[in-house]
């Protein structure tokens, strides 16, 4: 076992109103640039539909993922790593800009230059990458709300999947549709498949947090990892010619701080934090033969961090006290693991995927109050779960590779959630089969509401700072110029000392200082390492009376 | 010295520059510009694909172009280091030698400089392709295509088909290791037919600017993705917290 720790985040669809302004927020701080003007790390798509870019679920077609060749290895489904690099002066199955959609800005110089006409002077859109005058025909979120859902949902993938066994139920008439909102990032994946596509090494994996980054500096615009990745959210700069993708946020998230897309989300329904996994099984969880067991082989890697065998195990692979902490309070181990409420994005592309997704509960709530019954109580809801068998159909294609007993299980949660906590607002006696239904106690149950519902912001974020002075071992660089003929000008330059045992004897005297009050030694008050808190090293102690 | 009365020959300015000094002018230049490339602008070492913009035309051009290129440049290798009398040693005539690296020089030439004819058409009538063209590209593009049509020129001098050919493993290839080899014989390549003085010049100037343009795509090629883990991981990187400005890097990063 090799405890690695991964940043992970969750989404409850249930309360995604498709604002867009996750994409927006991300957008503007992101990428607002030259070259990356079609880019969204961040999207919100309409389901059904096509998607951005369109129709990126037909692996059939873009070949994005990992598939298990006939021994049972895993493979990159776009080829093996000889044919790639023999077709790497053409990459076939790169998606072009009008895939995602050809970016544009209008010519506003015809509405500020015009002179006086008869007519109000029309600003018309134009290309911005050529400059040229072009039609709109496509975005990142054509059908967004089901806009021009009779001819695009159906070229949903995903929709063409169930189709075969329920063609004549599903209608794309706008009244009968069932839909909801589905806001995508990088999945930041324990097994990467655009990493694993780089030709060049520049992707990675970062060893402390788990975030999937592209080295700029690396990367030589081969374009494989485009292809790679199966959710195509890697995006190729036109501009500089390098490969980028959502960062999670990294800067923010190393400070203690969620990233743009969950903290100006208003709806509350990110929520981030820490999952302790084994890295040593992520190939044979990955390589699960059956498609439909990969979820639990996914939720088999993420270990408890609670156990103390996993805790020693983390200690010894260098995992941080805090970051255990953490990881015992983490909001998305306890969804994705102890209520298995939240599920992962398509498994069945084998890229062990690490944002996880609530599925939405309200297009059987809405179908259900439609047909006039009471769409709060738990007996209807747990009925029409599986007498609507589109929306459960369609939502496991999406999450479990098309079992639909755990997307079952999650919506059955959520509808007794719904049911029991309708019952104790409103001052009824509460019904306690409800919880016990789905294998929960009363005090589980709230705790649920609480995390879901109330979703306070430090129940939803619990993201511990990174540790600085680890980073790649920056503190035994030193001063360069601690030596002979530096500015010190020592005459005999003291013995060297490692830097990191130097302030590790500081930090450790602060620490004891603070847990055991002990006495001080040092003559010299270290106020530029004190941290605020407790009493700074050398700082003349003042005892309590009582002491 | 085999030709030797070529080599007594008196050395004229011109010929000193030409086949003397401009080698290794190009050599320096090369090797200087890499380094200082490398180390100071590896966010401006890439492919720089348009492979978004257009595919159509780029999925026959470019794979023509590029095989074409590659098999090229092993022809160079070796036409131009393996000696005449090594072959000769392993029993093949010069007449035979011909006869097996004529079809093939040429293929590859053909290959060449089509594919590099569709790149051009695409690069100039795809509007997107022209727009985000740069002026270092056009530049490149008049040294390389120099370059490549007048060494299909040249292979059409040598084989012999129009004319009574030309042995360049006699003059050219003696030159060029010589230049390596730092004695250079400057008089030996400036007694060689013009066609292959040209390629040669052209050659040496593409050579001279390689660094500073997207060729440098070329030592990238990544074989080492072939021996590599799947996955990479890689420690934090310690954020930058000198005084220096940084480099450059995604943002600003204005288009002129």
């Amino acid at each position: 076992m090799k405890v690695m720790a991964q940043v992970g985040m969750v989404m409850n669809l249930d309360k995604c109103i498709g604002c867009h302004t996750c994409s927006v927020t991300c957008k503007q701080a992101w990428t607002n640039r030259d070259g990356v003007e079609y880019v969204w790390f961040n999207n919100v798509e309409t389901r059904p539909g096509l998607g951005y870019p369109r129709a990126y679920q037909d692996q059939e077609k873009w070949k994005g993922g990992w598939e298990l060749t006939k021994r049972g290895k895993l493979k990159l489904k776009q080829g093996g790593r000889i044919k790639r690099l023999a077709t790497i002066f053409s990459n076939p199955l790169l998606p072009e800009v009008k895939d995602y959609y050809e970016p544009w800005t209008y010519d506003y110089d015809t509405l500020l230059n015009s002179p006086s006409t008869e007519h109000t002077p029309v600003a018309t859109p134009r290309s911005a990458i050529s400059g040229e005058s072009m039609k709109i025909q496509w975005s990142a979120n054509w059908d967004d709300n089901l806009g021009g859902a009779p001819e695009y949902a159906p070229q949903d993938p995903v929709v063409k999947k169930i189709k075969d066994d329920v063609t004549d139920r599903i209608k794309f008439e706008f009244e009968q549709a069932f839909m909801f909102y589905l806001p995508r990032i990088c999945e930041h994946c324990l097994n990467p498949s655009c990493v694993s596509s780089c030709p060049s090494g520049a992707m990675y994996k970062r060893e402390e947090d788990g975030i999937v980054l592209v080295d700029q500096d690396a990367c030589r615009g081969w374009r494989q990892c485009v292809t790679g990745c199966p959710y195509k959210k890697v995006y190729f700069n036109h501009n500089t010619g390098k490969a980028e993708k959502c960062t999670m946020c990294y800067p923010r998230i190393e400070a203690g701080q969620p990233t743009v897309c969950s903290e100006t989300c208003v709806g509350r329904l990110r929520y981030l934090g820490l999952f302790l996994y084994d890295a040593d099984r992520v190939t044979a969880a990955a390589s699960t033969p059956n498609e439909q067991d990969l979820y639990e082989a996914q939720l088999d890697l993420i270990l408890d961090p609670h156990d103390p065998a996993v805790i020693a195990q983390a200690r010894r692979d260098g995992i941080q006290e805090d970051w255990l902490e953490a990881a015992k309070k983490s909001p998305v181990y306890t969804l994705a693991k102890e209520y298995r409420v939240a599920l992962p994005f398509h498994p069945e592309y084998r890229t062990m995927p690490m944002v996880w997704y609530i599925p939405p509960l309200s297009p059987v709530v809405d179908a259900l109050r439609e047909t006039g019954n009471d769409a709060e109580d738990a007996d209807n809801l747990f009925g029409a779960l599986r007498s609507l068998r589109i929306p459960v159909e369609y939502l496991a294609e999406l999450f479990t590779a098309g079992d639909v007993a755990p997307v079952l299980r999650s919506l059955d949660t959520l509808s007794a959630m719904r049911a029991y906590m309708r019952d104790k607002n409103i001052g009824n006696d509460t019904d306690d089969t409800i919880p016990a239904r789905v294998g929960l106690s009363e005090a589980q149950m709230l705790a649920l509401y609480r995390l879901l519902a109330v979703a306070k912001y430090e129940d939803r974020y619990v993201i511990p700072p990174a540790h600085a002075e680890v980073a790649a071992d920056l503190d035994e660089m030193g001063c360069a110029l601690d030596g002979e003929g530096g500015p010190g000008q020592f005459a005999a330059p003291p013995p060297p000392q490692r830097v990191s045992a130097e302030s590790f004897h500081m930090l450790k005297a602060v620490r004891d200082e603070q847990r055991y009050g002990a006495a001080v030694t040092s003559a010299t008050t270290d106020l530029p390492h004190w941290n605020g808190k407790g009493v700074a090293l050398g700082m003349p102690k003042v005892r309590k009376s009582d002491d | 010295m085999i030709l030797a009365d070529v080599a007594a020959t008196e050395p004229s300015a011109a010929m000193e520059i030409l086949w003397i000094a401009l080698p290794y002018v190009v050599m320096a230049t090369m090797i200087t510009g890499l380094i200082w490339r490398y180390r100071y602008d590896k966010f401006g070492w890439t492919t720089r694909s348009s492979q978004l913009y257009e595919k159509s035309i780029l999925r026959i051009a470019s794979p023509l172009f590029h095989y074409g290129i590659l098999a090229v440049i092993a022809g160079h290798f070796l036409g131009l280091m393996i000696p005449e009398s090594w072959t000769e040693a392993l029993g093949i005539s010069e007449h035979t030698y011909h006869t097996l690296t004529v079809p093939l020089s040429l293929t590859a030439g053909a290959c060449t400089i089509v594919g590099f004819a569709l790149l051009i058409y695409r690069r100039r009538t795809v509007t997107r392709v022209l727009e985000r063209t740069s002026t270092g590209d056009k530049i490149m593009y008049v040294f390389l295509g120099l370059a490549i049509v007048l060494g299909v020129l040249v292979s059409w001098y040598a084989s012999g088909i129009f004319g009574e050919g030309h042995n360049y493993r006699e003059d050219v290839a003696v030159w060029f290791r010589s230049v390596l080899v730092f004695q250079p014989n400057g008089a030996i390549m400036a007694a060689a037919p013009l066609p292959f003085q040209l390629h040669a010049i052209a050659g040496m100037l593409l050579f001279a600017i390689w660094p500073f343009t997207r060729l440098v795509h070329v030592f990238s090629v990544p074989l080492q993705y072939l021996a590599r883990p799947y996955v990479v991981y890689r420690k934090r990187e310690p954020h930058p917290t000198g005084s220096r400005a940084p480099r450059r890097g995604w943002e600003p990063s204005r288009r002129d």
